[in-house]
């Protein structure tokens, strides 16, 4: 695939535009799961998907060949992602509190902040639920969550994507799913 | 979940992550079998990522190519130049070196709008107009820019007048005479001075030669 994938950006290179419509083809439901996950919504998730697209299409000459294109790619949908979160909701106190100190105790103010009554959640279907659920988490947890149990990819490809320490990657997991666990423990 | 050492905790999570050594995975399987607070925290951690996994995977939308497609900035003509460009190498040089010559010839015809010329001894001048004097001999080449010249005395070269004019005179000039005028034939001029530079080169690289 990768072969066929380089083949293509080549052809777009040369100014043929129409061959970007297979490389879309070819990466548009991962990169929608990515953002719709991200963003729990489909709208949004449809317009960011888009955007990653362009801007991959527009910077394709900064792409490095020798690497994934999945790869590069999203990681150009992560941050959209994370930077629509941010501009969406007025957290930005947390935001700045958090910096260096990788989000000691942000979670649970967060996770009380904007939670649903209780009969409402009980009413909503298990996926409803899940995704729910994952929308309420920091951002920074959500890329990786997505990223490793939705995409299930591999840690090292993910901390390229993030682009992250392996060792951060690996904690923002831990962090993400012990968050989960408390916010699913009574389904 | 306070109760359980946080040893146990990273093992857990190594676990999960699938990087626990074998050794290391066995402390934890005997403890986990000796602490329900542990256990019960282990379960629901396979659980919520069972739950996660479960998310069904969603597809993007039918139209999402075509929609995609429509948004990408429209490059087609530049690329197609692009492509000219690299197909016609020699083509592009040539035309990219001509643009380059006449702006070059052009700003310096624009530029030198003022009255200017070859500084050689015996030579007079009046206003915007160059004398030789007579009775007086001038050996050398002679350019004047934006004047005139007359030539009462005798002139030993070549001389060329741009925006200016030679005025009839007495005198005798031993040279060419060239007077330019509109800018075409100063660019003209440029060109036909290029090409003398460098078929001299030319031409003095084959006496090398020889």
């Amino acid at each position: 695939m990768d072969a066929l994938v380089n083949k293509r950006i080549k052809q777009v290179l040369k100014g043929d535009q129409q061959a970007f419509a297979e490389i879309v083809e070819l990466y548009q439901h991962q990169l929608f799961q990515i953002c719709y996950r991200m963003l729990g919504n489909r709208h949004e998730a449809e317009d960011i998907a888009q955007e990653a697209f362009t801007r991959a299409y527009v910077n394709l000459h900064t792409f490095d060949q020798q690497r994934k294109f999945s790869t590069w790619l999203y990681r150009i949908a992560t941050n959209l992602c994370i930077d629509r979160i941010r501009k969406k909701k007025p957290d930005y106190y947390l935001d700045a509190e958090v910096r260096g100190t990788e989000g000691l105790n942000m979670y649970s103010s967060i996770a009380n902040e904007d939670q649903l009554p209780e009969e409402e959640l009980m009413r909503m279907e298990v996926q409803e639920r899940v995704q729910y659920e994952i929308s309420r988490l920091p951002d920074k947890y959500r890329a990786a969550i997505v990223l490793k149990y939705i995409e299930e990819l591999p840690l090292a490809e993910i901390s390229e994507i993030l682009d992250l320490p392996l060792g951060t990657v690996k904690t923002r997991i831990h962090r993400g799913r012990e968050a989960l666990r408390k916010q699913l423990s009574n389904l | 979940m306070t109760t359980c050492p946080e040893e146990i905790i990273r093992f857990m999570d190594d676990y999960l992550d699938g990087d626990l050594n074998p050794e290391d995975e066995a402390v934890l399987k005997g403890y986990l079998e000796s602490c329900s607070d542990c256990r019960k925290m282990y379960h629901e951690l396979t659980k919520t990522i069972a739950l996660v996994q479960s998310a069904s995977h969603i597809q993007a939308p039918a139209s999402f190519v075509q929609k995609t497609m429509e948004r990408l900035p429209k490059e087609k003509k530049r690329g197609s130049a692009q492509r000219w460009f690299r197909q016609h190498p020699f083509v592009t040089a040539a035309a990219l070196f001509i643009l380059m010559m006449s702006a070059a010839l052009f700003t310096s015809f624009n530029e030198d709008q003022q009255f200017a010329f070859t500084k050689q001894p015996n030579l007079q001048v009046e206003g915007e107009t160059v004398i030789v004097p007579e009775g007086m001999v001038v050996d050398g080449d002679l350019t004047i820019r934006n004047g005139d010249l007359r030539v009462e005395g005798e002139l030993n070269g070549d001389v060329t007048i741009v925006n200016g004019q030679y005025m009839a005179s007495s005198g005798v000039i031993t040279g060419e005479i060239e007077e330019i005028d509109q800018i075409f034939e100063w660019l003209w001029y440029g060109i036909k001075e290029v090409s003398k530079d460098a078929a001299a080169i030319f031409s003095s690289g084959d006496n090398e030669d020889q």
